[in-house]
C-alpha cells in the first residue's frame, strides 16, 4: 500500500510518500511495524494522541482494518480555515 | 435546488466576484452570508508572523470539503454554498479561505456558514506552518475548535 505523511510527521520521517509491503491487519499494527524499522519512525509515532490517520482518504482510527486498503495517511490534527 | 461547490487553489480569489457569481441569475436567494479567513501577523505571545505555509492532502481535501458541504445542505435549506481554500505560501493580510452560504432567509445562512467553518477547522486536511522570529512552527490544533465541532452534535 501507499503510506503518506503530512506536516511534522512528513518532516520527522523525511518523506511524504512511500510504498510499504505489509500484512498488518489494522492501523495500529502498521504503526507498530513502522516503529520497529528505524528511530525516525519511532520518534514520529511516539505519541499517537498527536497523530490522526486516514484510510483511503477517510478519517479512521487506530483500530481500523487495513484489508483491501490502498492508501494510509498519517498527519497531525488538522488546522484549516 | 442547492448548488454546492468547492475549490482548492494556490491563487487568490475575489470575494465580490465569487458572491456575484453565486447568486447570478437567481431570485430565490434572500440571504447571502460570507466569511473570509485572513492571515494575521500576530499570535498571542509568539511574536510577529512573516509567512504562513499551508499544506494539504489533495486526494482527501475535495472529498472532505464536499462531505462537509453536503452535511450543511442536509441540515439547512440552503440555495447555494461555496468553499474556497488556498494552499501554498501566504503572507499577513492575504486571504486564506472563504465560505459563502445562500438561503431564503438569514437564520439558515448564518448557521450554515458557522457550521461549515467549525467543520473546516478540524476536519479538512490542511496544516499551517507559521514563520516567526524564533523559526518556523506548525500551528497546533486548538481544543476550542474541537469543542465547537462537538456542539453541533448536541
Amino acid at each position: 500500500m501507499t503510506v503518506l505523511y503530512f506536516a511534522w510527521l512528513r518532516e520527522r520521517i523525511g518523506e511524504s510518500e512511500e510504498r510499504v509491503e505489509t500484512s498488518a491487519a489494522t492501523v495500529a499494527d502498521l504503526v507498530a511495524e513502522l516503529r520497529e524499522r528505524e528511530p525516525r519512525y519511532a520518534l514520529a509515532f511516539s505519541d499517537m494522541r498527536a497523530v490522526r490517520v486516514a484510510v483511503d482518504q477517510e478519517l479512521a482510527d487506530l483500530a481500523a482494518p487495513l484489508a483491501g486498503a490502498r492508501e494510509v495517511a498519517f498527519f497531525p490534527p488538522m488546522t484549516g480555515g | 435546488m442547492s448548488k454546492v461547490s468547492v475549490r482548492v487553489q494556490a491563487e487568490d480569489f475575489d470575494l465580490g466576484a465569487e458572491l456575484a457569481a453565486l447568486r447570478a441569475g437567481r431570485t430565490d436567494i434572500g440571504a447571502l452570508v460570507s466569511f473570509t479567513g485572513l492571515v494575521r501577523d500576530v499570535t498571542a505571545g509568539a511574536g510577529a508572523i512573516s509567512a504562513l505555509e499551508l499544506e494539504h492532502y489533495p486526494a482527501m481535501t475535495l472529498r472532505a470539503l464536499g462531505a462537509i458541504e453536503a452535511e450543511a445542505a442536509a441540515r439547512w435549506p440552503l440555495r447555494a454554498s461555496l468553499i474556497i481554500h488556498r494552499h501554498g505560501l501566504l503572507h499577513p493580510g492575504d486571504q486564506i479561505m472563504m465560505v459563502a452560504t445562500a438561503s431564503e432567509s438569514r437564520a439558515a445562512a448564518f448557521a450554515a456558514a458557522e457550521f461549515l467553518m467549525d467543520y473546516l477547522k478540524s476536519r479538512a486536511p490542511f496544516w499551517k506552518k507559521e514563520t516567526r522570529p524564533d523559526g518556523a512552527h506548525w500551528v497546533a490544533a486548538r481544543d476550542e475548535d474541537e469543542a465547537a465541532l462537538a456542539a453541533w452534535d448536541r
